[in-house]
């Protein structure tokens, strides 16, 4: 039972993580209707940055954790959103309209191109930074197991709930949401009526690699380790939740994160944690067949 | 009345400049973080190292990158759009250049059958060519599935782990030779490609595309892991050679040899060259065989899904089994390749079989020209022949492709040589007489 | 049924998506060898029936049976699309046209044959050692789209990419293409639109000896009263996914409910007579 409660804690966190990543999927395939396979790598690029940023901090002498942490998700979301757009820029803006293969080609290119690029200027090496949120809450202790409540575990969960409420706000309530959601409706006809269409992509882009970057911050702080292949791991989980929770809804990725962090946590703590990833993706093939739209998405109606 | 006027605005020399310093100064913001700055380990604990005379470089590069693109593509453009205004917007067929691509093709063909002999003193070459060959065969499997029916592919190297494993496992453990096992594991790859594609198939394309993915990654992570079949990371060692309808390229001994048979001195070369003629022939039919399918209803059914999915089911196709007949054909090549690899190598283990690997066949696909026999020789050519060229080479290679496989798609989306020739015609000599 | 025999009879018909009824509760019967136009405003559900008859939405209530000479009576909605085409022989083009593109016009009219080639073929393996079977069928295929392409003064362009020919030739060879999969009922989504008048003259030609040569029933979409009016034997007019009038083309011209509510209100009557003045 004490086995079962750490496990739901892990897994909780681990998929708010992955949720985050999720939303910058889900929203980009819902404004341009194409995988973005190079989201994984922009999450990738935000961990290497907070490392090279908690780094500088410390070697500035700056010893405020708390200081550290707000001044690094500051600047990792700031040049990581600036990653996203220029990803946009240069890759799938001039495919727009093109075949329907090209931009998936363009997107794995990318992909491609960010990892080889950060194990080129980064270095092949993992990166330890040194632990920073140490300690915890122990809950309870029973059967000789003591339930623990990480520092850093809490201060995922209270980033990404912090953060997905501002999102949500973001997206029903001010005008850039209003004209995201139009775009995803109908793109020609948001142009019509004078609504900068590229500009809108553009922001759409940027906001998920700045949650992306939150992501991979956290992620840093919680592993403590980072190397250049875990965008591609964490981006093919992130999309699994997008696609479970329903390809589109923002809800639904955060739902589909989740589960898969859950299910992840579990599967490694009572199966085996050499096939955890093999339980993801064989999720992902099961939800594909027997319900593509996901738990939380419109079925998708085939345009004639 | 006055014409419409197409003349595009020349933009102004501070134009020019002030476009260049945004893109230098996104450059430079994207730099900063990977170029400029950087953790190098010392004594065990991270530090931060700069660059920045590299930064300013890489901006600067940018700055006069840009300045000079947009110059050559406005005045590419503004040429382009005088000479079609002069010749009546009518494009200029060459006449031909299927006849060059058929030259070029055999005579590719008459040289690769005599490589081993012109190269007869230098195992390199003969053993490069192999590793060629090895890639075109994987870049023909992929090309039906990517090039001809359009489904995007991203774990090819699923079935060549397939077919490497399988043959590897059939001979290791039950005695099986070569030629026994290259059908049987062929057909156990194809089988993995059943398994997998009848229900992704149904799904939207881009679906596919991460399906494969994830599979690739799920084969790598059980050989990586179920041990008592695979061996785990240490893989499968002393995987039996082919032989020369039994006849073994061995050191003579007590069993008939292929150099004792024939009265030669044993040589060591013989197999080299040996292998590369396995894998040639392997090639060559596979050439005949997709290149009559596309001729086939089969094949013209996969282009046609691959042009219009859904036209395609208003005119009472199957467009579910059209698609898995091309990525069942193409799981199987695949195995072959691998077969093939496997008995090669006499070693493999899951480290030949990451992602890396499927996205260089995909990269050799896509820039070559999809759907185009000939522009995958070319491409496997120049992807294994650059790493051979130096060190540094090999350590920008995947560097290299991801930046091309972007510029290809924004520049000629049908890939390099996306000329495509038509499977049947009513005037027969392609002219216009 | 005036003792008239249909082709095809949809009944009590519905199409929802979400609240929005596309369809409501239409029925409609198609007679056999004769041109039946669906009218209405946009939006009016006209598209939306198509692809409910043809397999592409499964209608949420409602059936639509094909009363096939050969085969009996198929109950289209329980098809999946593809044999819409190929089982039922009902066969449609598209509002925005969907060749393809890259391969030539006479590659997509012998792609229309798939089902046929690929049982010659053996499913591919008596095409591979080109048997003499298969080159029969083969040479078949040739014959039946070339006489096609002859039959509406395509042959010119027969080796030309689809995706390079102007628009209103695009339409044709999807009517071609179309005709290739033997339909015995062909359902044109908008076959006039963006045709100039002569060619639009050309395709009243081209329909009328359809219906009446090869005996061929046609449904029709279109806006272009001047087709509809010439051509149909009988029309159907949708508004808001309801049927609310049907007859032939005089009987719709007159009636009031289709004046007001297709066409708007006074100029209306003007349009609808303008066009179809002799």
């Amino acid at each position: 039972m004490a086995l079962a409660i750490q496990q739901l804690i892990n897994g909780l966190t681990l998929g708010a993580v992955y949720g985050l990543i999720a939303i910058g999927y889900t929203m980009v395939y819902g404004i341009i209707g194409m995988i973005n396979f190079a989201h994984g790598d922009i999450y990738m690029v935000s961990a290497f940055i907070a490392v090279t940023g908690f780094t500088l901090l410390a070697s500035l002498g700056v010893s405020s954790v708390p200081l550290a942490l707000v001044t690094v998700l500051v600047l990792s979301v700031l040049f990581t959103s600036v990653y996203g757009w220029a990803v946009e820029r240069t890759a799938y803006r001039p495919l727009r309209g093109s075949t329907r293969l090209a931009p998936l080609i363009s997107a794995i290119g990318m992909s491609i191109f960010l990892q080889n690029m950060v194990q080129l200027t980064q270095g092949a090496r993992v990166k330890p930074i040194p632990p920073m949120f140490v300690g915890g809450i122990d809950l309870f202790t029973s059967e000789g197991f003591t339930v623990r409540l990480a520092y850093s575990q809490i201060l995922i969960v209270i980033v990404t709930v912090a953060l997905m409420s501002g999102f949500t706000y973001l997206i029903t309530k001010t005008s850039f949401g209003r004209q995201q959601r139009a775009c995803e409706q109908d793109r020609t006809m948001t142009a019509l009526l004078g609504i900068n269409v590229d500009r809108t992509i553009s922001l759409t882009f940027m906001i998920g690699a700045a949650l992306a970057a939150v992501a991979g911050v956290m992620v840093t702080v919680y592993y403590g380790v980072v190397d250049f292949y875990i965008g591609f791991v964490a981006g093919i989980k992130a999309f699994t939740a997008a696609v479970l929770g329903g390809v589109g809804s923002l809800p639904g990725a955060m739902l589909g994160g989740l589960i898969i962090g859950l299910i992840e946590a579990f599967w490694s703590a009572y199966l085996s944690a050499e096939y955890k990833d093999v339980a993801t993706f064989s999720i992902l093939i099961l939800v594909l067949m027997f319900r593509p739209s996901g738990l939380l998405g419109r079925p998708e109606v085939e345009k004639v | 009345m006055s014409a419409p006027v197409y003349a595009h605005e020349a933009p102004t020399a501070a134009e020019r400049v002030k476009d260049a310093l945004a893109v230098a100064f996104v450059a430079l913001l994207l730099g900063i973080p990977m170029i400029g700055l950087t953790t190098v380990d010392q004594g065990g604990s991270l530090v931060v190292a700069t660059r920045w005379s590299w930064l300013a470089a890489f901006a600067a590069a940018c700055f006069v990158g840009r300045l000079v693109l947009r110059f050559s593509l406005d005045t590419l453009t503004r040429r382009r759009t005088a000479r079609q205004r002069a010749a009546g917007a009518k494009t200029v067929k060459i006449a031909g250049a299927s006849r060059l691509v058929s030259t070029i093709g055999w005579v590719a063909v008459a040289f690769s059958l005599l490589l081993p002999i012109v190269f007869s003193d230098n195992r390199y070459v003969v053993d490069t060519a192999t590793t060629v060959l090895i890639y075109v065969m994987l870049g023909w499997g992929l090309n039906v599935v990517v090039g001809l029916a359009g489904l995007l592919d991203l774990g090819h190297v699923a079935f060549y782990a397939v077919g490497a494993y399988a043959y590897a496992l059939l001979s290791t453990q039950f005695g099986w030779g070569f030629w026994t096992a290259l059908p049987v594991a062929a057909l156990i790859s194809a089988a993995f490609g059943v398994v997998l594609g009848w229900p992704s198939l149904r799904l939207r394309g881009d679906y596919l595309a991460i399906v494969t993915l994830g599979f690739g990654e799920i084969i790598r992570v059980v050989l990586n892991n179920w041990t008592s079949l695979s061996g785990g990371p240490n893989g499968v060692t002393s995987i039996p050679r082919p032989t020369f309808f039994g006849l073994a390229f061995k050191p003579p001994g007590d069993t008939p040899t292929f150099a004792g048979f024939f009265g030669l001195d044993f040589s060591p070369g013989h197999r080299i060259v040996f292998l590369y003629y396995v894998i040639l022939v392997l090639c060559l039919l596979t050439n005949v065989f997709v290149t009559r399918l596309r001729k086939l209803p089969v094949g013209r059914a996969w282009e046609a899904v691959r042009e219009d999915e859904i036209a395609c089911k208003a005119l009472g196709m199957n467009v579910t089994n059209v698609k898995l007949s091309a990525f069942v054909l193409g799981a199987m090549l695949g195995g072959v390749a691998g077969v093939f690899f496997a008995a090669r190598q006499g070693f493999i283990s899951p480290e030949s079989f990451t992602f890396n690997e499927s996205a260089i066949i995909l990269a050799i696909v896509v820039l070559g020209g999809m759907g185009s026999q000939l522009g995958v020789v070319l491409a496997s050519l120049v992807l294994v022949l650059l790493p051979e060229l130096g060190r540094d080479f090999a350590e920008y290679r995947m560097l290299l492709f991801g930046t091309a496989m972007i510029l290809i798609m924004i520049w000629r989306p049908g890939g390099i040589l996306s000329k495509r020739e038509p499977t049947l015609r009513h005037v027969k000599d392609g002219g216009r007489a | 049924m005036n003792g008239v025999h249909n082709i095809l009879n949809v009944e009590r018909l519905s199409m929802r998506f979400g609240g929005l009824a596309a369809i409501d509760d239409l029925s409609l019967d198609v007679p056999v060898g004769k041109i039946t136009a669906v009218i209405g405003p946009n939006g009016a559900g006209k598209t939306t029936l198509f692809n409910c008859l043809t397999g592409f939405y499964k209608p949420t209530v409602g059936s639509v049976r094909l009363n096939h000479p050969q085969r009996g009576t198929l109950l289209l909605e329980t098809l999946p699309s593809h044999q819409v085409a190929h089982k039922a022989q009902v066969v449609r083009t598209f509002q925005n046209i969907r060749l393809f593109p890259k391969m030539t016009v006479l590659e997509n009219l012998i792609v229309a044959q798939h089902n046929a080639l690929q049982q010659a073929s053996f499913f591919t393996l008596a095409g591979l050692f080109a048997l003499p079977s298969y080159r029969r069928a083969e040479a078949a295929a040739m014959e039946k789209a070339v006489n096609w392409l002859t039959r509406l003064g395509l042959i010119e362009k027969a080796d030309t990419a689809a995706g390079d020919l102007p628009y209103g030739t695009q339409r044709r060879i999807e009517i071609a293409r179309a005709l290739c999969v033997d339909p015995i009922l062909l359902c044109l989504d908008e076959p006039a639109a963006g045709l100039n008048p002569r060619e639009s003259a050309e395709l009243n030609e081209l329909l009328m000896r359809l219906a009446r040569d090869e005996g061929i029933s046609i449904l029709l979409i279109e806006h272009d009263m001047s087709v509809v009016m010439k051509v149909s034997d009988h029309i159907c007019v949708l508004n808001y996914g309801r049927k609310i009038a049907e007859g032939t083309p005089q009987e719709i011209q007159n009636d009031p409910n289709v004046i007001k509510a297709y066409l708007g209100e006074e100029d209306a009557d003007e349009e609808l007579h303008a066009e179809v003045a002799p």
